[in-house]
């Protein structure tokens, strides 16, 4: 595999990557302060949509971006209700809010559209555009560092940018702050933080609000950036895979980002079987790079490969009284 | 001190949760133009009011049954499995073995041996998962979501590589062969007169999905294992207390569940489409969940759940054939139903609470 192959397959890891990052980080905040949420995917479904119609009809990729977060933040706030104010199961909940997504987006798609649950293509401003970063043409022709500056690091939407900032972000508000704090506290025990005075109730909103606009944010991405439109069922299980990665990453956002960089790096070669092939001289099926995510969560989950421990208030309701 | 009477907990609370369900689904149909009114007629008319209807409506609710008997097993054992999805896909292999390479002499002994198959394999897909849970303490909801990608990779990689027929374009096994035919309704009830349940695809496994009903039913209430089964749900400290292994609960229930999925490729394998095809499950895996919860984990409740999701599949079918209403409106239905049954229960709960509450407090 010459050079130019690998920049071009880590250029798509990134690309790939970016919306199971951002998925990733935001069941991270959630998780982190007790809420499960395998509703994920169908946040970023719902703002997937919104997002790529409000830009279409407005002609402003930021207003999609904002519609985009306001839906998935919506949705957010139905997992709150359910799971912190009436306590319900959190699973369960986050199943209803996928299915939600999935049926309410065609709908509403083919109500607006008629084009069979999809929306228009974007064109012109309703896209992010891919921004050159400074010094990138000047610098194309140093070798090695070059390529690597201009092909890689620069000419991604500005969201990408977002994305990678959001890892330094995500561990400095957890680790270095009092909210931080407090958060990662009301998700191991909740009973400690109550008795200190400080509403747990609040502290999980909060947190679920900001998963609500981190997939709000991923799902712009899906429709505007990475592709150009909605289509029925585009977050195509990454909600899932992100999912995986949290556990994958042990709910820490820099594992966070190798994680789903790996699962990005193979969602990325599973669109070129061939290199593989001229690589290594074997014939990987293309289903096993699709399962291999999943299967490589499985065995984590397991405690093969060090042990994955969830926050331990995870997925229970608080009680103040009984 | 009991707060309501059964009957409150058992037919109030469903129907109150349904009520609020269709509510909001007939705001959705109204809010893209369309008339609720009218849409359910349409509904009624397409899948109650003809026999072919009738014939599609028990064909889902078949389905819908195995699945949803699957998830309340689980349930009963205080465990929630998604991956019936994944398990019904294995069921459906498990099917196709036995169809195509056993030279079957008649449908009741085919039936018997795809049942056993369909069982076994789905089983098995849910046995890692259950092994995982009980032994390694991984939480069997991620593992069973993981469960159902690698069971559609399987599936795909089986199909395309392993099964397809030399020559064949789509990732599909050879069709079945003749003898494993299973009586549809319409052999079974037309008359030289009168032809029922033209080209439905109602067939004899609605049978065998009810007696699956019935023996659920024996095992969860009449039987050692059942009491085990509920125990270690009410109570797993209390369980192991009367000296019940909760290793050996999960890994049971969670094998009858997974074998319970897997026997729905029965009906759609083999009764339906005679040959295995990618999208054998049409979602039923996870409708089983909406059809557990709205049938309070009861297998009557569940039969009576997996008939208003068949009508409802059968119903939205003609209407995405005669308006402009998309079949996702059904997906709509169904997360509205699992987020009343389900995760907002104690919405609709407890405001009845405080009502029986105070009408107690009149009488006293």
């Amino acid at each position: 595999m010459d050079f130019a192959t690998l920049l071009q397959l880590l250029d798509a890891t990134i690309r790939l990557g970016t919306p199971l990052l951002l998925a990733c980080l935001a069941g991270l905040f959630s998780e982190r302060a007790g809420i499960f949420d395998i509703g994920l995917e169908g946040k970023m479904l719902i703002a997937a949509f919104f997002s790529a119609a409000i830009a279409y009809m407005s002609g402003s990729v930021w207003l999609g971006l904002l519609a985009g977060i306001l839906a998935s933040m919506a949705l957010s706030a139905l997992h709150g209700l359910a799971s912190i104010t009436f306590r319900g199961n959190q699973l369960i909940s986050g199943v209803a809010i996928n299915f939600l997504a999935a049926g309410l987006t065609v709908l509403v798609a083919q109500s607006w559209f008629s084009q069979g649950g999809r929306t228009p293509s974007l064109i012109g401003q309703a896209r992010f555009e891919p921004v050159t970063l400074p010094l990138a043409e000047a610098l194309r022709e140093v070798p090695v560092l070059g390529p690597i500056y201009y092909d890689l690091i620069s000419g991604h939407t500005i969201l990408v940018y977002f994305a990678f900032l959001c890892v330094p972000a995500t561990w400095w508000i957890l680790y270095r702050t009092r909210f931080g704090l407090r958060l990662r506290a009301v998700g191991e025990n909740p009973a400690a933080v109550d008795t200190a005075g400080v509403s747990v109730i609040a502290l999980r909103y909060s947190a679920v609000a900001i998963c609500g606009l981190l997939c709000g944010v991923a799902g712009a991405y899906l429709a505007t950036a990475l592709q150009a439109g909605f289509v029925k069922d585009m977050s195509a299980g990454r909600g899932y895979i992100a999912l995986a990665a949290l556990i994958f990453s042990k709910w820490r956002p820099w594992y966070a980002l190798f994680s789903t960089m790996l699962f990005g790096f193979l969602q990325a070669l599973a669109l070129r079987p061939d290199l593989i092939e001229k690589a290594t001289g074997v014939k990987v099926q293309v289903q096993l790079l699709d399962a291999l995510p999943y299967i490589l969560t499985v065995i984590i989950l397991a405690g093969f490969v060090g042990k994955a421990i969830p926050p331990r208030a995870g997925g229970e309701p608080y009680v103040k009284e009984r | 001190m009991e707060r309501m009477p059964v009957w409150a907990d058992v037919v109030l609370i469903p129907l109150i949760s349904l009520l609020l369900a269709a509510g909001l689904s007939a705001l959705v149909i109204l809010a893209i133009g369309e008339s609720p009114v009218a849409a359910f007629q349409l509904m009624v008319d397409g899948a109650l009011m003809r026999s072919a209807g009738w014939g599609y409506t028990l064909y889902y609710a078949t389905n819908f049954m195995f699945t949803g008997l699957a998830v309340s097993v689980a349930f009963h054992a205080r465990m929630f499995n998604i991956g019936g999805e994944g398990q019904a896909m294995l069921g459906g292999l498990g099917v196709a073995l036995a169809c195509l390479y056993i030279p079957w002499p008649h449908w009741s002994l085919a039936i018997l041996g795809s049942a056993f198959g369909a069982a076994l394999f789905g089983a098995a897909w849910a046995l890692i998962p259950a092994w995982l849970q009980a032994k390694r303490g991984s939480h069997i909801v991620i593992t069973t979501i993981m469960f159902n990608f690698i069971a559609a990779a399987l599936l795909n990689y089986v199909l395309v590589n392993v099964l397809r027929p030399v020559g064949a374009m789509d990732p599909a096994t050879a069709k079945f062969p003749e003898p494993t035919h299973l009586p549809t309704f319409r052999d079974m009830f037309s008359t030289a007169e009168t032809i029922l349940f033209r080209g439905a695809p109602a067939n004899v496994s609605f049978f065998l999905a009810l007696a699956a009903c019935v023996l659920v039913w024996l095992l969860i209430w009449r039987t050692k294992l059942g009491y085990e089964i509920r125990a270690q749900g009410f109570s797993e400290s209390g369980a192991r207390y009367a000296g019940i292994s909760p290793s050996r609960i999960i890994v049971i229930s969670m094998l009858i569940s997974g074998g319970l999925a897997g026997m729905m490729a029965v009906n759609s394998t083999q009764g339906e489409a005679e040959r295995l095809i990618l999208n054998m499950t049409e979602g039923a895996g996870f409708i089983g969940i909406a059809v557990a919860l709205m049938g309070r984990n009861h297998p009557f409740g569940v039969f009576l759940a997996a008939l208003l999701f068949g009508f409802l599949y059968q119903g939205g079918a003609e209407l995405a054939l005669w308006t402009n209403i998309p079949r996702e409106l059904i997906v709509v239905i169904q997360a509205l139903v699992i987020l009343f049954t389900g995760a907002l229960d104690n919405m609709v709960r407890m405001p009845l609470e405080r009502i029986f509450l105070a009408l107690r407090r009149k009488e006293a």
